[in-house]
């Protein structure tokens, strides 16, 4: 650990503007990342102001009028079934969160547990999973959760086993990316003296490495919560979904099923299209963004 | 053209190479269909929900035979269908039986095979795929090396960027804006279906050209979906490529900017990207197939979405491992043709 003290006393003497200033300067140039920021926050504070002044309980069936086009009253319109729009927005916005947020989590957790093993010890570990991550890849995920989610008792689909499915297949993107980026770590000068001065397996993992691999490993979060979000909506579409909650998806396959465009319903599948347009369109941004952040040789070539 | 130039004196240490290079492909290419079949067999059989219990319960209910009888045609089903034995038994069976694409009955259709099922629908599906997919190869590309290629009118660079904002876009949702926009409120293409009702399939250009038409929403919203993605690879393969040396000793030697371009720069640039075609291939079938079943096309996608409503189980288990294998299959293909196209691959 000697070695780092030196550092910060360098750093010391250059005069360094405020953390804040930095961060948003930084966004300045960064803009793909400023703008998928600023929807996701404006995504964040619909939902929270929604679920606080809507009420929920007019995204379930045959609580409002049916089939009413968007006017002040109901500022998205009501379906079919007799759906308040607006709240089934609300709801189903903060579903979906749910959903990314605990099946992105969890494969990061997965991914980032297995590509350390992996790398970090090498040897037959890191064949099995190496070999494992690969045979799985050219599978195409998606169709294996369409058979996972179809063999479960209708009753059995709710938010939680969506994310749980989903997850499942969704942890060979981020081991794999982790494990490249140990491996590349390891071999680094810093890591070989913390070696030698005989800082132990779990201290060189989580004081020397895990720092530093933090921009990727939140790069790898992004990503993982896109596609989270991806495949829950996926599988919604297609009617697997736990059918009486206002997911997204859901919603939309709910349209399809009644002909909504056909019957000049448009604002039925428009809306949780465009609500899910703004929330892949903002997550992308952001995981290209933090790409930009964590792989310095991307930054010089833009 | 100097990439043309092919090494006449292959000698043996080179054979071998290859040799073991397509061996171990085939190897993989098993180990993925397996891996993707015993997944399928097993899943299912992991929940507790009985298919032939729940299509013949639903048949019991709408009238014919009482549960007895019910409890009766389920268990001689069930010999019949070998789902009595034990499941080591069963399982080795089912593996023979996807060798030979035998994938079982439909249980919404009984009496045609899933087999024939995927038979009747896969020319709409590969109609579809092929003309997106390669369209928006070619446009993507093109799209991304113009757009990272220095010496482009600043106009043409910048064509790309409505493209790159695609990306987030999945094509299901392109699907739906344009059935809106384009079908719904300007009325210019059909809202779905195959042909026009009424219509009876036949050879004449009427119908040929009714066809067409509503292929195109279906064919726009996947090549709008999945252009952005060429894009954004190709202009960062461009942006590598830029600054190799043999561009600049290209340059040098006073070659036109379109002989670089074409020769140079983009038949470099494309190699990568060719890999990343196999990559794909999974992505672009699933959203194919949800887009089918939007817009009603009688292929594979609309055949999944049939028999998730109906609860037909062999057909869904059928089509996705079809697919899988299909997809798995094309992937290796592509591998294989990827050392003719390079002959540095091919060399090393």
């Amino acid at each position: 650990m000697s070695t780092i003290a030196l550092a910060p006393s360098v750093q010391a003497s250059i005069e360094r503007p405020g953390k804040l200033v930095l961060v948003l300067r930084y966004l300045r140039r960064n803009k793909g990342l400023a703008v998928g920021l600023l929807i996701l926050f404006g995504l964040v504070a619909f939902t929270v102001i929604g679920l606080l002044t809507v009420n929920t309980k007019n995204a379930y069936p045959l609580s409002v009028a049916l089939k009413k086009p968007p006017s002040w009253k109901y500022p998205f319109g009501t379906d079919f079934f007799g759906r308040d729009l607006l709240a089934a927005m609300v709801v189903g916005m903060w579903q979906t969160a749910f959903i990314g947020v605990l099946a992105g989590g969890l494969g990061t957790f997965i991914g980032v547990v297995l590509g350390f093993t992996s790398a970090y010890f090498g040897g037959w570990i890191d064949g099995t999973i190496r070999t494992v991550c690969q045979v799985l890849a050219p599978i195409p995920v998606l169709l294996i959760q369409v058979v996972i989610a179809g063999s479960l008792d209708k009753r059995d689909v709710t938010i939680v086993t969506m994310a749980l499915i989903v997850v499942l297949l969704a942890w060979m993107g981020p081991t794999l990316v982790i494990r490249a980026q140990v491996l590349t770590m390891k071999e680094r000068q810093f890591v070989a003296v913390a070696k030698l001065s005989g800082v132990g397996d779990l201290g060189i993992i989580f004081k020397e490495i895990l720092p530093c691999l933090l921009p990727f490993i939140a790069a790898a979060f992004v990503a993982q919560v896109f596609v989270a979000v991806f495949a829950a909506f996926y599988l919604a579409v297609l009617g697997l979904g736990p059918l009486r909650e206002p997911l997204l998806g859901n919603i939309i396959w709910a349209a399809q099923s009644q002909g909504a465009i056909f019957n000049g319903w448009w604002w039925w599948p428009i809306i949780p299209s465009i609500a899910m347009i703004l929330i892949l369109g903002s997550l992308a941004l952001i995981n290209m963004g933090l790409d930009e952040l964590a792989n310095p040789r991307v930054r010089r070539t833009e | 053209m100097q990439a043309r130039t092919i090494p006449t004196g292959k000698n043996h240490q080179e054979c071998s190479v290859t040799l073991r290079f397509i061996i171990r492909r085939l190897v993989f290419l098993v180990l993925v269909i397996w891996a993707a079949s015993t997944i399928v067999f097993f899943i299912p059989r992991l929940s507790n929900r009985n298919a032939l219990r729940e299509r013949f319960g639903e048949l019991a209910r709408t009238g014919g035979f009482s549960p007895a009888d019910l409890e009766k045609i389920i268990a001689s089903m069930q010999q019949q269908f070998g789902l009595d034995r034990p499941l080591l038994e069963q399982y080795w069976q089912y593996l023979h039986n996807v060798v030979r694409f035998d994938f079982g009955y439909s249980l919404y259709r009984y009496p045609s095979t899933v087999s024939d099922l995927i038979a009747q629908s896969l020319p709409w599906t590969i109609g579809l795929l092929l003309v997106s997919t390669i369209l928006s190869f070619i446009i993507g590309n093109l799209l991304g090396g113009i757009s990272a290629w220095p010496r482009a009118p600043r106009w043409m660079r910048s064509i790309a960027t409505p493209f790159v904002l695609l990306t987030g876009v999945p094509p299901v949702i392109m699907a739906i804006l344009l059935l809106f926009f384009i079908g719904f409120k300007l009325k210019w293409l059909p809202l779905g279906g195959a042909y026009s009702v009424g219509q009876v399939p036949n050879l004449s250009w009427g119908f040929a050209l009714d066809l067409l038409r509503h292929q195109i929403l279906p064919a726009l919203s996947l090549i709008l979906g999945s252009v952005g993605g060429w894009v954004l690879s190709m202009r960062g393969m461009g942006i590598t490529i830029q600054g190799e040396d043999y561009v600049n000793f290209a340059e040098h030697k006073g070659l036109t900017a379109g002989r670089i371009f074409r020769d140079y720069y983009m038949r470099n640039a494309l190699l990568p990207q060719v890999t990343g075609f196999a990559l794909a291939l999974g992505t672009v079938v699933t959203s194919a197939i949800i887009v089918e079943g939007l817009f009603g096309l009688p292929g594979i996608g609309t055949m999944l979405n049939l028999a998730i409503r109906a609860n037909d189980f062999p057909t869904i288990y059928g089509i996705v491992l079809f697919i899988t294998i299909a997809v798995a299959v094309l992937m290796t293909i592509v591998e294989f043709l990827y050392p003719l196209l390079d002959p540095r691959v091919r060399q090393s």
